[in-house]
């Protein structure tokens, strides 16, 4: 079944309680990853996207709680699902990996062993089995001299190790899918180009989903074949990767992408300093009425500031939420 | 690493009471309770009684040797039931936090209102003397301080990056707590499990001393001095030798664990650095 998605998000909406009053921090959010496909998920801090992940894990925490909408997994309600099966999912069929290397490994326990822990908790194998195929998932991400690596512990590591560990922890049970919450985030540039193509390939040759969340739009539309562009707790704007670089249509889109340096381009843009976007991010308790961007756009006019944009469709399955959209 | 005197002196003293305790038959000179012999009653120390005998003619050096088995056996084992129940309830309670958290927050505060040695006196008079009851008595009235400890520890634990991300592979709660929270609190309970011991062998003397631990004619610490009260002007020795042995015991067991906190407190470490 190639045509059913691997996920599906409908109308997600996670409300932040706050005592009695109840604020939308994600609202309206769809979206689907198909089998193998890598999709991104772009956004400043705090415009949702981590939470959003968190939801599809089934991982969200109070004061956060879904409130509308559904997430299929695989063709089922991931809400739905009891905590045991959820938990059986997670690490299982859907992995995650995180921003910091550094904290997201046990401090007291050998590499291998937290490896070796994943085939014993979703896989039901021997200590002495997991052991050896945590020292074959360690050679596959590149790590030299794996068997007498899974001996160290994190702090005996440098930062782009430990990211391969974390990578071989997070596909160590081969999931569907790959969360990948700012994978690189806190990494050298160069490390971080070795990790990403690590990824990309890992990933590729397994068939494994990815869903990359980052704030660095360059990044994601290099990684990524979908990318969508998360503005105050929606979507506002998914195009395939090459497209929103070239025809951005989102004015908040237009102003990521004319913000992100490029090499060579400017000067032949005939520009000769990088724009940035006015204002700040809204706080979550007061977004402003109508379109959540209408503040800090150049474009805004009345009715931006009434009334919500509703989602108009671009070609090739891109789509757009503004009242102007380019 | 800086030689370290307390860790060594410590462990020194504790590894002697350890020894003597396990080598008890070798090197006690008579049987600590059957030897008894009216002809050499309260001979004062001497070459061939080294400690001196009491007044049914028993060689103190052996009982005092047969001693270090029940005072060290009450002490570990005591302390180990606390550390338990002290882990257990403190790591549940930080992690899970709630109701649960409440309850167990309640339970220690009570635990630390009642004096522990009054609650393991009135345990002990449900019960009755003797060693099994000893151990219940001390084992359940100590693990308020590893409680606190471990609770403070899982509630600064879990929002670790790792623990995190434990959950997001598919961990459950109770393989979290014990191979992400539990490892990486073990420093600081092992230097409170070392000087609970301390206190455990001090509150054996002192039930045994107030007649409610070990029966005689059985050897304890604290039972021999109890019954050397009445000596104690004219015999002398009946008292000094098993005090000299808690006395030490007890300074070793704390030596090492300030010591072993100096090695594992990673705070203490940076500040040496």
């Amino acid at each position: 079944m190639t045509g059913s998605p691997l996920i599906e998000v409908e109308d997600l909406r996670i409300d932040l309680n706050h005592g009695s009053s109840r604020v939308a921090a994600v609202e309206g959010v769809s979206f689907r990853i198909d089998r193998g496909e890598t999709f991104g998920l772009v956004g400043e801090s705090g415009c949702g996207k981590s939470i959003t992940a968190l939801a599809l894990i089934g991982l969200l925490r109070p004061p956060l709680s879904i409130s509308g909408g559904t997430i299929r997994f695989d063709g089922r309600e991931i809400q739905s699902l009891s905590a045991a099966r959820q938990r059986a999912l997670r690490g299982n069929r859907i992995a995650m990996i995180f921003q910091e290397p550094m904290t997201a490994l046990n401090p007291v326990s050998p590499v291998g062993r937290q490896i070796a822990e994943m085939f014993v908790l979703h896989k039901g194998k021997s200590w002495r089995e997991a052991d050896q195929l945590a020292v074959e998932a360690l050679a596959s991400v590149r790590v030299p001299a794996p068997e007498r690596r899974v001996k160290d512990y994190p702090h005996q590591l440098s930062g782009g190790m430990r990211q391969r560990v974390m990578i071989a922890i997070a596909l160590a049970c081969g999931p569907d899918l790959l969360i990948a919450d700012e994978p690189t985030t806190a990494l050298d540039v160069t490390v971080q180009a070795e990790i990403i193509e690590l990824m990309r390939n890992l990933c590729a040759e397994r068939g494994t989903a990815v869903l990359m969340i980052s704030h660095d739009l360059g990044l994601v539309a290099n990684v990524c074949r979908r990318v969508a562009v998360m503005y105050a707790g929606r979507i506002v704007e998914e195009r395939g990767s090459a497209d929103i670089f070239r025809a951005p249509s989102h004015p908040y889109t237009q102003g990521l992408v004319n913000s992100l340096p490029r090499l060579g381009s400017r000067a032949a843009l005939g520009r000769t300093r990088l724009t940035e976007i006015a204002g700040v991010v809204p706080a979550i308790t007061d977004f402003p009425a109508g379109c959540r961007f209408n503040p800090r756009c150049a474009h805004a006019t009345e009715i931006c500031r009434t009334a919500a944009p509703e989602t108009t469709w671009l070609g090739a399955g891109g789509l757009v939420r503004c009242h102007h959209h380019a | 690493m800086k030689l370290r005197a307390n860790l060594i002196i410590g462990g020194a003293l504790f590894a002697l009471a350890i020894v003597v305790g396990l080598l008890a038959p070798w090197l006690a000179h008579t049987d600590p309770v059957l030897d008894a012999n009216l002809m050499n009653a309260e001979e004062a120390p001497s070459w061939t009684w080294w400690f001196g005998t009491d007044a049914q003619g028993r060689d103190i050096y052996s009982r005092v040797v047969y001693g270090a088995r029940i005072s060290l056996t009450v002490g570990i084992v005591s302390q180990l039931i606390n550390s338990v129940i002290g882990v257990g309830l403190g790591l549940s309670a930080g992690y899970w936090g709630g109701w649960w958290d409440d309850f167990v927050n309640g339970l220690t505060n009570l635990m630390l209102a009642i004096p522990s040695l009054i609650f393991a006196l009135a345990i002990m008079a449900v019960l009755g003397p003797g060693l099994t009851s000893l151990l219940i008595a001390l084992g359940l009235t100590n693990w308020s301080f590893t409680c606190r400890l471990a609770r403070a520890s899982a509630l600064s634990l879990r929002s670790q990056g790792y623990v995190q991300a434990a959950r997001v592979l598919g961990y459950g709660d109770l393989r979290i707590m014990i191979t992400q929270l539990l490892p990486n609190m073990l420093g600081p309970i092992i230097v409170i499990g070392t000087l609970g011991m301390g206190s455990a062998v001090l509150s054996e003397a002192a039930l045994s001393f107030l007649g409610l631990g070990v029966r005689p004619p059985f050897p304890s610490w604290g039972s021999m001095l109890s019954e050397a009260r009445e000596q104690i002007t004219t015999a002398p020795w009946l008292s000094v030798f098993p005090g000299l042995a808690i006395f030490l015991t007890v300074l070793g067991l704390n030596l090492l664990g300030d010591g072993l906190r100096d090695i594992l407190d990673p705070q203490s470490r940076s500040r040496r650095i």
